[in-house]
């Protein structure tokens, strides 16, 4: 097995406190792998650090075997790892098919072009239509973001992130406040990514975990507690004593 | 190749949907156009119009566009009216057109080394940092009288006729044709460069730069660049000012001169490219009328605008321009309904 | 050389008490406003028009320049400020340029374009000398009073009740609602407060700075500068950046008299590159 993404005693400080506390982890190519943990664990701010928007305080990231622990966070994207927002990051002023094109011709290296007008390139409509159509949103593709409802924001979320084609997608609880039916909608475009890609999934929701994950990772206080196999770590006693217990009774 | 779907038809008349072309727009050119011969008499201002839409346009591109909020804009005016006096006065480069070239791309090359400033910091870093640069170069003028005259001005400056054969005439009339071509295929660039995905980029880092990187943008070298391109156009557009009137001074540098065009380009509205020109309109039929009343309370006037249209809410003030957009958002959607029949 | 360091001190005295409402509103209510010098100016002209029309005694007349400015402050929070604490900067911008466009034009048509001066009472003109320093008494005066109110203002946020409310507000405007302060008036109090001193430095200025309606114009960018260099989580920072700009702009103007505000202008720019929270600021992590 390849790794595809991996951290070396990574350690973030913020001032006293220290929210990522020596974490070595290793997200194999292709796995589906969910970190889960109570609130408060540090599982955005590891996110954050892998995706460059934070500076660990010490320790390494690699990814595909690069080190890119100092790398620009568009470096990193460009690179393959893409990440999607536990609260909608989105564009106000641009419509969903603007987005959509947008991150694409920034995957092909289109987006510093100032003179051909967007959208002209070969190929580049059935890309991002393709894109709309699986995430349900060519409906309502002209219109501004900002005014979309939010299952639609949510769905957009995550349809930027593939557009930009990722090998590795941080996904940071990607179904949170989605109503039912729309919830349905990107579980199953989550599960119908491609088996190459290797999915990380930050999520509270215990029957998506074990729906989705083949492994789990438990962080607690910024450290890994414990990890494994999905089955195993469900079954774990000090797992549901940390955790479970807590997030079922909740 | 595979015939496209559906969805990929419409999306491909959707995103050419910044780059179509309303039918207000060809009236607002035609307007303008038509001006040269309709209003001979006013071409002394409407040259005045001329430029300062250009400036204010240059404002939007990185204030609408780009979300910088700056207030030396003037800075990159300043050095771009110098550059086109001394170039004349010096006779360096004695054609008009290719001297105005010249002189904005001397302030774009001052706008690329300070846009690194413009990079850290909230707005009120930015706001500091601009204003500085425009003292800072105010200062400069200042100091090298020698070259610049100092407070007295550059004076002593011929222009040569534009192209060779068309003089700047005393009733401006050559000066405001000029000035409206040059704003024209100005224009035209500004309008293309933000239907590009380029355009796109830059409307994201504004919108939320977080995630602009985290779809892999560059936001820096996004900013840097429009910057640049901003201070050409604003370095043009001072260049214009120097060429239409034979004369350079130190208040193109001055901190009232960016405040007044935050109000021009506030007047029109940000960020549909139109605002400034507009703005620009508005803002001198204003000055010429209240000025003539009161000319030396005329900043009470600005500054009572600036105050009313912030409290009213700009939003709402800004609603007269309503009607433009969703006009033009009607039609993209009647031609998408086509679309979809077809 | 000494009489120049002192009189650096105290124009850095004056420019802190000036400028020291502007870090308050700036810091603490995330409020950019340009149009603080207009408060200034109003506490200027009070002075002015006491002292030479009225024939107000100075001393009474500084006090009313406080007052007045603090009341001017105190309604325009109410009837306007109070309004663009949640809009964007670009608004608060034109708004408070605004605002000095219409200070400037209303100076002009009140009290005339040309400079103006208080005349201050003999007892504080000409100077006395100390170990063969020559110092001016007005300035003396200025550093007194600027030096004793900086003190008051330390101990006024840090150990009063008024100053850990309005650090709560500040903190968490929801939480301190739900305390059952007052989050307005504490903003507007503290506006005018801020406002007040602006007016009295403004009139205590009015020999050294002199007074005309370009005031708030002229002198915004040195108050920002403060509160921009100075940074804006504490009193110090700010006192100690108005000391340096003081001190800096005094010698400037006699060694490099050539150079002019330049300098000033590119030591601004090269530090809020370097340290955009302010060259004093703690490494705030906001």
């Amino acid at each position: 097995m390849t790794v595809a993404l991996e951290t070396t005693n990574l350690v973030k400080q913020f001032g006293g406190l220290t929210a990522t506390d020596n974490v070595s982890i290793q997200f194999e190519a292709g796995a589906r792998h969910a970190l889960i943990g109570p609130n408060g664990a540090g599982k955005t701010t590891l996110i954050n650090l892998l995706t460059g928007m934070l500076k660990p305080t010490s320790g390494r990231i690699i990814l595909n075997g690069v080190d890119i622990t100092d790398a620009s966070p568009q470096r990193r994207v460009r690179l393959g790892m893409v990440r999607t927002f536990q609260i909608n990051q989105l564009f106000p002023d641009l419509t969903p098919l603007e987005t959509v094109g947008l991150a694409i011709s920034e995957r092909r290296g289109d987006g510093a072009d100032f003179w051909r007008v967007a959208g002209t390139k070969p190929g580049l409509n059935q890309e991002i239509a393709d894109i709309l159509d699986r995430f349900r949103l060519a409906d309502v593709m002209n219109a501004k973001t900002s005014i979309l409802p939010y299952g639609k924001q949510r769905l957009l979320e995550i349809a930027v992130a593939i557009a930009c084609k990722p090998k590795v997608l941080l996904l940071d609880e990607p179904a949170a406040g989605v109503p039912d039916e729309e919830r349905h909608e990107i579980l199953s475009s989550i599960a119908a990514l491609p088996k190459d890609v290797t999915v990380v999934l930050i999520e509270h929701d215990m029957d998506i975990v074990f729906a989705f994950s083949e492994r789990i990772s438990v962080l607690v206080n910024g450290g890994v507690f414990t990890e494994g196999p999905a089955a195993e770590v469900a079954r774990d006693p000090r797992v549901k004593a940390v955790y479970l217990g807590e997030s079922l009774d909740a | 190749m595979t015939e496209p779907t559906p969805t990929a038809k419409l999306a491909a008349q959707g995103i050419l949907a910044r780059a179509r072309w309303h039918p207000l727009e060809f009236v607002f050119w035609i307007a303008a156009f038509s001006a040269i011969w309709l209003l001979p008499n006013k071409h002394l201002i409407l040259t005045e119009i001329a430029w300062l839409a250009l400036f204010a346009l240059s404002l939007d591109l990185i204030l609408g566009y780009a979300g910088i909020l700056s207030l030396g804009h003037a800075a990159f005016f300043g050095v771009g009216s110098y550059a086109a006096a001394l170039l004349a006065k010096h006779g360096i480069i004695t054609e008009p057109v290719l001297a105005l070239v010249a002189a904005g791309l001397i302030a774009a090359v001052v706008g690329f080394a300070t846009s690194f400033l413009m990079l850290r910091g909230a707005d009120l870093t930015r706001l500091m940092v601009s204003l500085g640069v425009a003292l800072v170069l105010r200062e400069l003028a200042n100091k090298f009288s020698d070259l610049t005259g100092g407070a007295d001005g550059l004076q002593g400056v011929t222009m040569e006729p534009i192209l060779g054969r068309f003089r700047f005439d005393m009733f401006g009339h050559n000066g405001f044709a000029y000035c409206l071509i040059v704003l024209f295929v100005l224009f035209l660039a500004a309008r293309r460069l933000m239907a590009s995905p380029f355009g796109l980029a830059l409307l994201s880092v504004k919108g939320n730069p977080l995630r602009a990187r985290a779809i892999g943008i560059n936001v820096d070298a996004r900013l840097v660049t429009i910057y640049t391109i901003a201070a050409f156009y604003a370095g043009v557009a001072g260049g214009l000012l120097a060429q239409t009137t034979a004369f350079s001074s130190l208040d193109v540098f001055s901190f009232d001169r960016s405040a007044d065009l935050l109000l021009v380009l506030i007047i029109g509205g940000t960020g549909y490219l139109y605002g400034g020109l507009i703005g620009a309109v508005i803002f001198k039929v204003m000055q010429d009328y209240l000025a003539v009343l009161t000319p030396q309370y005329w900043p009470f006037w600005i500054g009572l605008v600036l105050v009313v249209l912030v409290m009213v809410g700009r939003d709402r003030m800004l609603r007269w321009t309503e009607p433009v957009r969703t006009l033009a958002n009607r039609l993209d959607w009647r031609a998408k309904g086509q679309g979809q029949a077809s | 050389m000494l009489t120049i360091l002192f009189d650096g001190i105290a124009y850095g005295m004056l420019l802190f008490v000036l400028a020291c409402g502007l870090s308050v509103t700036l810091g603490l209510m995330n409020l950019v406003n340009l149009a603080h010098g207009a408060f200034a100016m109003a506490g200027g002209y009070v002075l002015v028009i006491l002292v030479n029309n009225l024939g107000v005694p100075f001393w009474v007349s500084i006090i009313c320049a406080f007052f007045v400015s603090a009341a001017i402050g105190f309604v325009m929070e109410k009837a306007f400020y109070v309004h663009v604490y949640r809009k964007p900067h670009l608004d608060q911008v034109l708004f408070t340029i605004g605002l000095v466009f219409m200070s400037v034009a209303a100076a002009d048509f009140a009290m005339g374009s040309s400079q103006v001066f208080a005349r201050i009472p003999q007892a504080l003109q000409g100077q006395i000398h100390v170990f063969g320093i020559g110092m001016g008494r007005y300035r003396l005066l200025i550093i007194a009073i600027c030096g004793a109110l900086a003190l008051g203002l330390q101990y006024v946020l840090v150990y009063t009740r008024f100053g850990s409310r309005l650090r709560a507000a500040v903190d968490d405007q929801r939480v301190a609602r739900g305390l059952g302060i007052n989050v307005g008036n504490i903003f507007a109090l503290t506006f005018a407060f801020g406002s007040g001193l602006a007016g009295l430095g403004g009139a205590l200025g009015t020999e050294i700075l002199g007074l005309d309606p370009t005031f708030p114009l002229k002198y915004m960018i040195y108050f920002l500068i403060v509160v921009t260099v100075g940074g804006t989580s504490s009193i110090t920072g700010p006192f100690l950046a108005s000391l340096l700009l003081g001190i800096a702009d005094v010698a400037g103007k006699y060694y490099v008299p050539k150079l002019g505000a330049f300098v000033i202008y590119t030591i601004m720019i090269v530090v809020l590159i370097w340290r955009p929270q302010g060259l004093f600021a703690r490494a705030a992590n906001k």
